[in-house]
């Protein structure tokens, strides 16, 4: 037990994945996919952590990388005090039975031809957990117990479930050998919003009665905000803000989150008020195959000089957990003059 | 004079399966005025494309059998439209946005083909000359590309749509859309498949450009926030029916059907808070569908007579209507 409660949980230091781009007869590398570009992040145990950003900002690969689907071109990972960047049997053997995935799409992450029963119960076999056939059906029907199936679903294939249903099963699967972390990569992105609404709610409770932590990764913004205690937002690989989920949406530091967190369509005057002013945003995302120099955002900041063009801003800590990117970001400031700075820009809008 | 640029009365639309009869719509009546934004939300499988889909006209015919209803567009009855009077609407008069940019355009045609193409054919059977010269119509084909805001619209006549980004892509089908100045468009989810900040920008072009131009507009999307940004008037729909209409504002403020709460109180906010537990249960088989109000199985305030009538929409507020017995309509 003293192992689990070590902390730090998870640190990913200096996380960088990039991908080669291989052409002609001899595959010869002619360029590569900057991912990933040196990505660092904490995460307690018993922490939702949202990773937000747009596609291509490398959220995804930031989640792979962690349950080591994909292995870091250099960075280290180290999870519950053990370092697992290295990718040796007892590295995979721990963390495949510590740490799962959910995947964005329940069609296709679920094998058609096979029943649930025999999806979730594989993890059983491989981790040795049982072996006896009658016992994985009792394991496997509490399993789609705790996610609100009923236990004859086991029978079931893929194709006879909703989208609601098949995502269930896969959390279920994930759930099946007692993990401490699981990254959830876009859980609800093929859902409409009532069904959404019941896998979230779902997810929390999982949460607080298996004490687990998650990696939420989402495009949406209004989600992330809901269910995540700190947020950091993606862009072109990198890290631009990281900051308690709160205090990322009503104080914003970084152009890039400003103008995300303002080009989301909202339903309330409530969350209008606290969008930030719309800035004139042109340009396109960047593709990470050629990233502009500089700080990644400045072709389409309106705050950009020559130094953004030139020179990549740090991370900095500007308030207490609270980090952005930037380089016309005051820093020492306290969060009283930037709650009446954010107050004068919102105003403006109006 | 007629103010309505659509108005559908009663839609029917049944699709012949080997399970029997799925009744996809029950009786969808809607309408636009001349000018205006409306909305049509509602979650997958409740019918809003094949609602759209009737009123182009490009409805598979069989499978799907429309036993009732008419649609009425600028006053002419599409269903009873010939083929060819039909094509003469389609892209002149009317003009309508698909879902997903990636595959609405040809991939083996460069844009400016389609786009000239769009420009040339509007309106005329294939083999039917264009009254316009080649000269007048790249002219045409660059002053929209220009007008949808895209940079450099020479080169990107001549690019194919896999050179281009998500974002470029949707602007060339506004342009396309707009081209031939419709009066009605229908658009399907746009942007959705974008960004959020492309999905902007594009939202914030497509408002513009209707507004100036008044072009009225039917939005379908599932994405109440879209509806919100983008519409003066909604309807909600679910299983095949209308369930409630209202001014987007009022809607949003004050939701009165059950579904339409539920649906609400489902929506993750930007300022935070927990979301509701959802709606329980699941979309019906359209085969067997439940009768009277087909929201009854899965409603927390069902009573009997729910289950025998469908309810008609009744008025609550000044363009605000629910169909729902909460509010009286038992006896009439």
């Amino acid at each position: 037990m003293e192992g689990r409660m070590a902390e730090p949980f998870l640190v990913v230091e200096n996380l960088v994945k990039h991908f080669p781009i291989r052409a002609g007869v001899f595959q010869r590398q002619i360029g590569e996919v900057r991912a990933v570009d040196g990505v660092s992040l904490q995460i307690e145990r018993g922490e939702i952590f949202g990773l937000v950003g747009e596609s291509g900002s490398g959220k995804s690969t930031v989640g792979k990388t962690i349950v080591r689907i994909f292995r870091p071109t250099s960075g280290t990972i180290h999870f519950m005090g053990k370092d697992v960047t290295e990718r040796t049997k007892r590295n995979v053997d721990f963390l495949t039975k510590q740490t799962q995935m959910v995947f964005q799409d329940p069609k296709s992450s679920l094998n058609p031809r096979r029943s649930i029963l025999s999806t979730i119960e594989d993890a059983l076999i491989v981790h040795r957990i049982s072996h006896n056939g009658r016992n994985r059906r009792m394991i496997v029907a509490d399993l789609l117990k705790r996610v609100e199936l009923s236990p004859t679903y086991m029978y079931k294939y893929p194709s006879a479930l909703s989208g609601g249903q098949r995502q269930r099963v896969s959390i279920a699967r994930a759930l099946a050998v007692n993990p401490f972390f699981i990254v959830l990569d876009e859980p609800t992105s093929a859902l409409d919003v009532s069904v959404q609404a019941k896998i979230i709610r779902l997810l929390q409770r999982l949460q607080k009665e298996l004490q687990l932590s998650y990696l939420f990764i989402s495009h949406d913004l209004s989600l992330v905000r809901t269910i995540a205690k700190r947020t950091a937002v993606m862009y072109v690989g990198r890290i631009y803000e990281l900051a308690p989920t709160e205090q990322l949406f009503l104080y914003p530091l970084c152009p890039y989150t400003r103008t995300l967190i303002s080009s989301v369509p909202v339903i309330s005057k409530e969350e209008n008020r606290i969008k930030p002013a719309k800035q004139s945003i042109g340009g396109e995302v960047p593709s990470p195959v050629t990233p502009p120099s500089g700080c990644a955002f400045h072709p389409r900041c309106e705050l950009a000089d020559d130094i953004c063009r030139k020179q990549l801003p740090d991370l900095e800590e500007v308030l207490p957990g609270h980090f952005t990117r930037c380089h016309h970001v005051e820093k020492n400031m306290t969060l009283d003059q930037i709650k009446e700075k954010s107050m004068i820009k919102k105003q403006g809008k109006s | 004079m007629n103010n309505n640029m659509l108005q559908i009365r009663d839609l029917h639309v049944h699709f012949h399966v080997y399970e029997g009869i799925s009744r996809v719509l029950d009786g969808v009546s809607l309408h636009v005025l001349k000018g205006e934004r409306v909305g049509l939300a509602g979650e997958t499988g409740c019918g809003k494309t094949i609602t759209m889909k009737s009123v182009m006209g490009i409805l598979h015919i069989p499978p799907a059998t429309i036993p009732r209803g008419e649609i009425l567009l600028d006053g002419r009855n599409v269903l009873k439209l010939s083929k060819k009077e039909l094509i003469r609407m389609k892209g002149t008069d009317i003009s309508m946005m698909f879902q997903d940019p990636m595959n609405a355009l040809n991939p083996v045609f460069t844009v400016g083909q389609q786009l000239r193409d769009v420009i040339r054919f509007s309106g005329r059977r294939l083999g039917e000359k264009s009254v316009l010269s080649k000269k007048e119509i790249y002219d045409r084909a660059i002053a929209v590309l220009r007008e949808v805001r895209l940079p450099d619209p020479e080169r990107i006549m001549s690019n194919y749509s896999l050179e281009l980004s998500g974002g470029m892509r949707q602007r060339v089908l506004i342009a396309m859309d707009l081209v031939n100045k419709p009066k009605f468009l229908i658009a399907d989810e746009p942007g959705t498949a974008l960004d959020v900040t492309i999905q902007a920008q594009i939202l914030d072009l497509l408002k513009e450009l209707v507004k100036t131009r008044r072009i009225s507009i039917l939005l379908i999307t599932h994405n109440l926030g879209v509806i919100q940004e983008m519409t003066e008037r909604v309807y909600i729909m679910y299983a095949g029916q209308i369930v409630e209409t209202s001014v987007t504002a009022s809607l949003f403020e004050a939701p009165k059907h059950p579904y339409t709460q539920g649906l609400i109180a489902s929506v993750p906010r930007l300022t935070g808070g927990e979301i509701a537990e959802g709606i329980p249960g699941t979309v019906p088989d359209y085969t067997v569908a439940p009768s009277g109000c087909r929201f009854h199985p899965r409603c927390p305030h069902a009573m009997t007579v729910c289950r025998s009538r469908k309810p008609p929409l009744i008025e609550l507020d000044r363009d605000h209507e629910a169909a729902c017995y909460l509010y009286g309509g038992q006896n009439g």
